[in-house]
């Protein structure tokens, strides 16, 4: 229960090799923060200087005012969830639950009535005198986070929790974690994962990591529909979003864009006379498309169909080496070698120059 | 023929003979007596690969059974027998045995042996390999611990007996002691304590191996373990033995064990640095004092000897085997 601030926090190895730098981030108490990013960025990094377990090599981290820096694990207020779970094997899953508040010195009564609360809370009351090798991967994974709600911590940190279990529990457990969220509201959670369904469902915020530092902080839907570069325009949504080159034409409220392809896009993003000719990306997502009769954004042929069931994917012929791609909705089958024209709704029509949005000018 | 030609022709049969059984006895095997081919074709190479280990496994079977098996049976009907072995005296050499002082002194000094050794070895191990774990120096450290082992127990046995010489200028501890001005002494002669001096050899040998492999049982803790209990707030002493010894327990047992079979065997330290006497008897020096002379006397020592490693070697076994899973 707790806020979280980190100031101007970097991490470098071995003094040179440089991993993150200027992270600055403010967590209120009662958010589930999600750190995203593509692999190497430094997400799990960022959160094990939280827990304690890495050093942090410039910069603050405050939990509630106080500087956390030198202050060991245990006693930051933290408790974390591993990928591997990190079970202790030769413990039952009571003593695992136990471990923290029996090395604590609280007494007996106490421990007990707490591991019997999170073991209901998690359904895992008939397991408690198993060892972690008789449980699947989902009731371990379950363990691991009974074992840190029990010490009752001001954030839980989770490193890739659900990375381990098969697709059907993962959704399974999924869902849980948001349960277990909204049964204790006063709690901030940070979550590290490279699943985007997993931060668009879960987050409270997403923090998009990258190039060793933030590229942008957001709520999912800010992050879907208004990302602030290319970078987090492809990296949130999946397939990612397509990127055409194109020239300013018309400025105003609405600013037009004559594409090299010959389409032309109209965009809700304002732009001024200034802009008239700055060469632009013009980003819309795979899903935004929509069949064009006269006026298009973009035409081609479908090169190969995926059909999905509940959408069908369409790819074209590449732009600055990524195929574009469509996305309808439903079953269409017979397109594949086709000529078909694209436009998009205005509002979903995003420009981007030099890798930033016009938005975030 | 000269010995080294001789050693020569010794190993170039030896290896040859192998490579030639191996390689003939699966091609007449695969050529001839299940050939892979006409209508038996799927057939036949299921039957050879059926019997092909057992092909195989034969040369060490019965390498095995002829010298390990027929020596057990054979010493012990040897040790019904009397000194020269013709007259039949049934447990004699038994009873009189256990009636004799020196055998429970050696019987009562191996028991001493074998709880202080594997338990020393084995502490030490474990707190080597865990302390040079980290260590960038930690491997020198590891093969100078290491080294012993490659010294066989009469070398070392002759090292120690400089560490505890008598003249002050040779032996440490009569160096230390002639420092602070005491008389020098010989620790192999004060009775009870000297066994220990004479375990120490073996304990310093034996720390190893223990070593080397409790650090690679330590290495193969999950790491994330150890980071939760951190978490949990546990401190180094609460890491290593709640999390990582009960971790490897399996693999300490082993270690244990090993040395402790290790230990029922060995019978160079006592002969090369008392020969027994000053009451530093184990079984096996106990065996060799009647080797050659007593053989019904020795062969039921030998006997006595195996029937308390067994339990202890089935254990290891089991042990290990459950390691593997």
């Amino acid at each position: 229960m707790a806020n979280l601030k980190l100031t101007d926090v970097s991490k470098t190895y071995g003094g040179s090799v440089e991993v993150l730098k200027d992270i600055d981030l403010d967590i209120q108490q009662g958010e589930l923060i999600v750190f995203v990013g593509p692999s190497g960025c430094g997400k799990s990094t960022l959160l094990r200087m939280i827990a304690g377990l890495e050093k942090i090599s410039g910069g603050t981290l405050e939990i509630d005012g106080q500087v956390v820096n030198d202050v060991p694990p245990a006693q930051r207020g933290i408790a974390m969830v591993f990928q591997s779970y990190a079970l202790y094997p030769h413990m039952t899953v009571r003593e695992n639950m136990s471990f923290a508040l029996k090395i604590a010195k609280k007494p007996q009564a106490e421990i007990d009535e707490a591991v019997e609360r999170a073991a209901k809370m998690l359904q895992l009351d008939q397991y408690l005198d198993r060892l972690p090798k008789a449980l699947s991967g989902g009731q371990r994974q379950r363990v691991a986070i009974g074992r840190s709600i029990v010490r009752d911590p001001k954030v839980y940190l989770f490193d890739e929790p659900l990375s381990n279990l098969d697709a059907a529990l993962r959704v399974a457990t999924r869902i849980e974690i948001a349960q277990l969220k909204e049964k204790m509201p006063e709690s901030t959670m940070i979550y590290v994962t490279h699943d985007q369904v997993e931060a668009m469902t879960l987050a409270s915020r997403i923090v998009v990591l990258a190039n060793k530092g933030i590229a942008q902080v957001g709520t999912p839907l800010e992050l879907y529909e208004t990302p602030n570069s290319e970078f987090v325009a492809q990296f949130i949504g999946s397939p990612a979003m397509n990127l055409l080159p194109g020239e300013i034409i018309e400025t105003g409220a609405q600013t037009k864009v004559k594409l090299a392809d010959g389409g032309v896009a109209i965009s809700n993003v304002p732009t001024n006379a200034d802009d008239l000719g700055m060469q632009v990306n013009v980003g819309v997502r795979p899903e935004d498309f929509v069949s064009a009769t006269d006026d298009f954004i973009f035409h081609g042929t479908v090169q190969i169909t995926e059909a999905l069931g509940e959408v069908t994917l369409l790819y074209f012929q590449e732009v600055n080496g990524n195929p574009v791609i469509g996305k309808l909705q439903g079953i269409h089958s017979g397109l594949r070698g086709t000529d078909v024209r694209l436009t998009a709704d205005p509002a979903k029509v995003h420009l981007f120059a030099n890798g930033t949005s016009l938005l975030y000018r | 023929m000269s010995p080294v030609l001789q050693g020569i022709l010794t190993i170039l049969i030896g290896v040859g003979g192998c490579i030639a059984y191996f390689y003939g006895s699966n091609l007449i095997l695969d050529k001839l007596i299940f050939p892979a081919r006409n209508d038996d074709h799927g057939r036949n190479i299921n039957r050879a690969t059926m019997v092909r280990p057992w092909l195989f496994l034969f040369p060490a079977l019965f390498a095995l059974s002829l010298y390990l098996i027929y020596p057990v049976i054979g010493s012990f009907i040897r040790s019904l027998y009397n000194r020269s072995g013709d007259t039949f005296i049934g447990l004699g050499n038994y009873v009189q045995m256990f009636s004799e002082d020196g055998f429970r002194t050696a019987f009562l000094n191996n028991v001493l042996w074998a709880l202080v050794v594997p338990a020393a070895a084995t502490f030490f191990g474990l707190l080597v390999a865990q302390l040079t774990d980290r260590l960038r120096w930690g491997n020198i450290a590891k093969s100078l611990i290491f080294m012993p082992m490659a010294i066989s127990f009469v070398g070392a046995s002759l090292i120690w007996k400089f560490v505890y010489a008598n003249d002050p200028d040779i032996g440490i501890i009569n160096a230390v002691r002639d420092y602070f001005g005491m008389a020098p002494i010989d620790v192999l002669q004060i009775p009870f304590w000297n066994n220990f001096f004479l375990m120490v050899i073996l304990v310093w040998i034996q720390t190893g191996f223990a070593m080397v492999i409790l650090s690679a049982a330590l290495r193969g803790i999950p790491e994330e373990t150890v980071e939760a209990a951190i978490i949990d707030g546990a401190n180094p002493f609460q890491i290593f033995f709640k999390i990582k010894v009960p971790q490897i327990k399996g693999t300490i047992v082993v270690v244990w064990t090993t040395i402790t079979i290790l230990v029922l065997k060995v019978f160079d330290i006592v002969y090369a640095m008392t020969g027994g006497n000053f009451a530093t008897e184990i079984l096996p020096s106990y065996m060799m004092d009647f080797m050659f002379r007593d053989d019904g006397r020795a062969t039921a020592v030998a006997f006595v000897i195996m029937l308390i490693v067994l339990p202890v070697m089935i254990w290891n076994i089991r042990q290990a085997r459950s390691e593997m899973r």
